[in-house]
């Protein structure tokens, strides 16, 4: 089993949480480096590779992962297979930059992420569907723990775990939820949420991360400072927060039917339209119209069978994974074709759902 | 989505990028479009605690020009990253740089985050190694009891199993 085939498995995609319908997915990492090696950006290549060498070793042995525990060195993955990762959101895009002496190593339950030789030596990092952040935490801190007795971490008393990056340092801790916040966008009402969330020193980003569009409605939380606050506490912060947002995204999607209704009718119709019978589709139209059929469904406009899909869907038009099925490098052209070829196949069994196991990938 | 807050510079694009600006001892606030930002040299492609830093960085860098001809520019000892090149770049070589540009990094942590003293998790290793005999020793018991099915002793034995784990480490799943 590679570390694709375990992406093709697609371990634990759930139906959404009823009860917080907007949260995706919550996700902790922690950046780690050792006390006795300079940081990877200043370490060179050869020291890199011996570094990955002995941690990829200790890392497969970790009771706290849960088996089968893949690794992949950064040679080993072409750049096809890395987009797909990062689209996955198991690395992240300055890891998938990364060549020899940088590697991923991951939980059979594709929970659990450690990347070796990003800007730190370690990120430790689980991702788990819906607001688990309390839980995620838990089980990166299991292996942080573990890892502790088998390495020595460069930690200071008074800055916490030393990071590259000094934005990063204390408890190199940075937990975030991904939110699918249709309604506000629709209503106009997430510039002022995103301001409201950044006065409490919590960041908003894009579906990709920092400096990325929100594609889809879907945006990242996260919170900024590392230092003088406890894990724990940053954590409950967070779970908070997004709750807060998750209230105002329900309202604002009462509000879009009560308001707006036939304008909001007129959207999902639109999507449902689009995505059964286009022949070109860009990765944003496709998100976005993605996003909106999906809301529709939660609100009852239309009927979806199996919304899960349409949730899986938004992750495979994006374009590593379109070219990743195909088993090639596509021009983009060919990729918008290829995308919507999917999309219309995907779509309609979403919403007559009559394949068991109506696998969209 | 709503026009809400107009560029500083252009006053004409809506405002997308937010940048807190540290000036002595004042925070400067900058709300700029994505042209006007790309325009003053910001890449958006950063992530937004680079871009902060590249400012303040950046601002030393030019008083230094301004009048610092010839100011010390002190290495660390451990892996020989210039103060220069961490102003420049805000990315630090190795553990000893904390202590090395000790000086330096109080002021930018004080502007980046809430605390000036990390208050969360710190390594335990040689708690860890400790607890983890104890608990090896009593999970043998455990096993042994089990086996000779003394089922009372068994529980006992998990209870403490349980307690002295949830005091420290947790046991492997």
């Amino acid at each position: 089993m590679t570390l694709l085939d375990l992406v093709r498995s697609e371990p634990s995609i759930p139906g959404r949480d009823p009860a917080l319908p907007p949260v995706i997915s919550s996700r902790v990492r922690l950046a780690r480096n050792f006390a006795d090696a300079p940081f990877p950006g200043r370490a060179g290549e050869e020291a890199g590779v011996r570094l990955w060498e002995r941690i990829r070793a200790v890392l497969c042995g970790l009771s706290s992962m849960p088996a089968p525990v893949i690794a992949g060195g950064n040679e080993e993955i072409d750049e096809l297979g890395r987009q797909v990762l990062l689209e996955r959101h198991l690395i992240s895009r300055e890891h998938a930059g990364k060549g020899r002496g940088s590697g991923v190593v991951l939980s059979g339950d594709g929970a659990i992420a450690v990347l070796v030789n990003e800007e730190d030596h370690l990120r430790l990092q689980a991702m788990l569907p819906g607001l688990r952040l309390e839980e995620a935490w838990s089980r990166i801190d299991d292996v942080d723990t573990e890892l502790e007795r088998a390495v020595e971490y460069a930690f200071s008393p008074r800055w916490g775990y030393l990071t590259a990056c000094p934005s990063n340092v204390g408890t190199g801790m940075r937990a975030s939820v991904m939110l699918h916040l249709p309604g506000l966008v629709l209503m106009d009402e997430m510039g002022p949420v995103v301001r409201g969330i950044q006065k409490i020193g919590l960041a908003v980003r894009g579906l990709q991360g920092e400096g990325t569009a929100a594609d889809g409605h879907l945006f990242q939380v996260s919170n900024q400072m590392t230092l003088g606050e406890r894990e724990a506490d940053l954590v409950a912060t967070l779970d908070q927060i997004v709750r807060e947002i998750v209230g105002h995204e329900m309202n604002a999607r009462a509000r879009l039917r009560q308001k707006r209704e036939a304008l909001f009718r007129d959207r999902v119709g639109r999507a449902a339209g689009v995505l059964a019978n286009a022949h070109v589709l860009s990765s944003k139209e496709a998100l976005d119209l993605l996003s909106v059929l999906r809301l529709g469904g939660e609100a009852g406009i239309i009927k979806i069978a199996r919304p899960e899909a349409l949730d899986r869907l938004m992750l495979w038009v994006q374009p590593g994974h379109v070219q990743w099925t195909e088993g090639r490098r596509l021009s983009q052209g060919r990729r918008d074709q290829a995308r919507a070829d999917r999309v219309r196949a995907g779509v309609a069994l979403a919403i007559r759902g009559d394949r068991r196991r109506g696998k969209s990938g | 989505m709503a026009a809400d807050m107009l560029c500083d510079k252009c006053q004409k694009a809506e405002a997308t990028v937010h940048l807190s600006r540290v000036v002595g001892p004042d925070v400067k606030k900058m709300h700029l479009c994505e042209a006007c930002a790309s325009a003053s040299g910001i890449d958006l492609n950063l992530p937004p605690a680079a871009v902060i830093e590249g400012l303040l960085l950046g601002l030393g860098k030019a008083a230094a020009a301004a009048g610092g001809e010839g100011l010390p520019d002190p290495a660390c000892p451990s892996c020989g990253l210039k103060a220069s090149e961490f102003r420049s770049a805000g990315r630090l070589g190795c553990a000893a740089c904390y202590r090395a540009f000790a000086d330096e990094l109080a002021p930018l942590l004080r502007s980046l985050h809430r605390g000036e003293r990390h208050a969360g998790k710190a390594p335990r290793r040689s708690a860890g190694a400790l607890l983890d005999a104890a608990s090896a020793d009593l999970r043998r018991e455990l096993d042994e009891a089990v086996a000779r099915e003394d089922f009372e002793r068994a529980a006992e034995l998990r209870d403490r199993l349980r307690a002295l784990t949830a005091r420290g480490e947790k046991p492997p799943p």
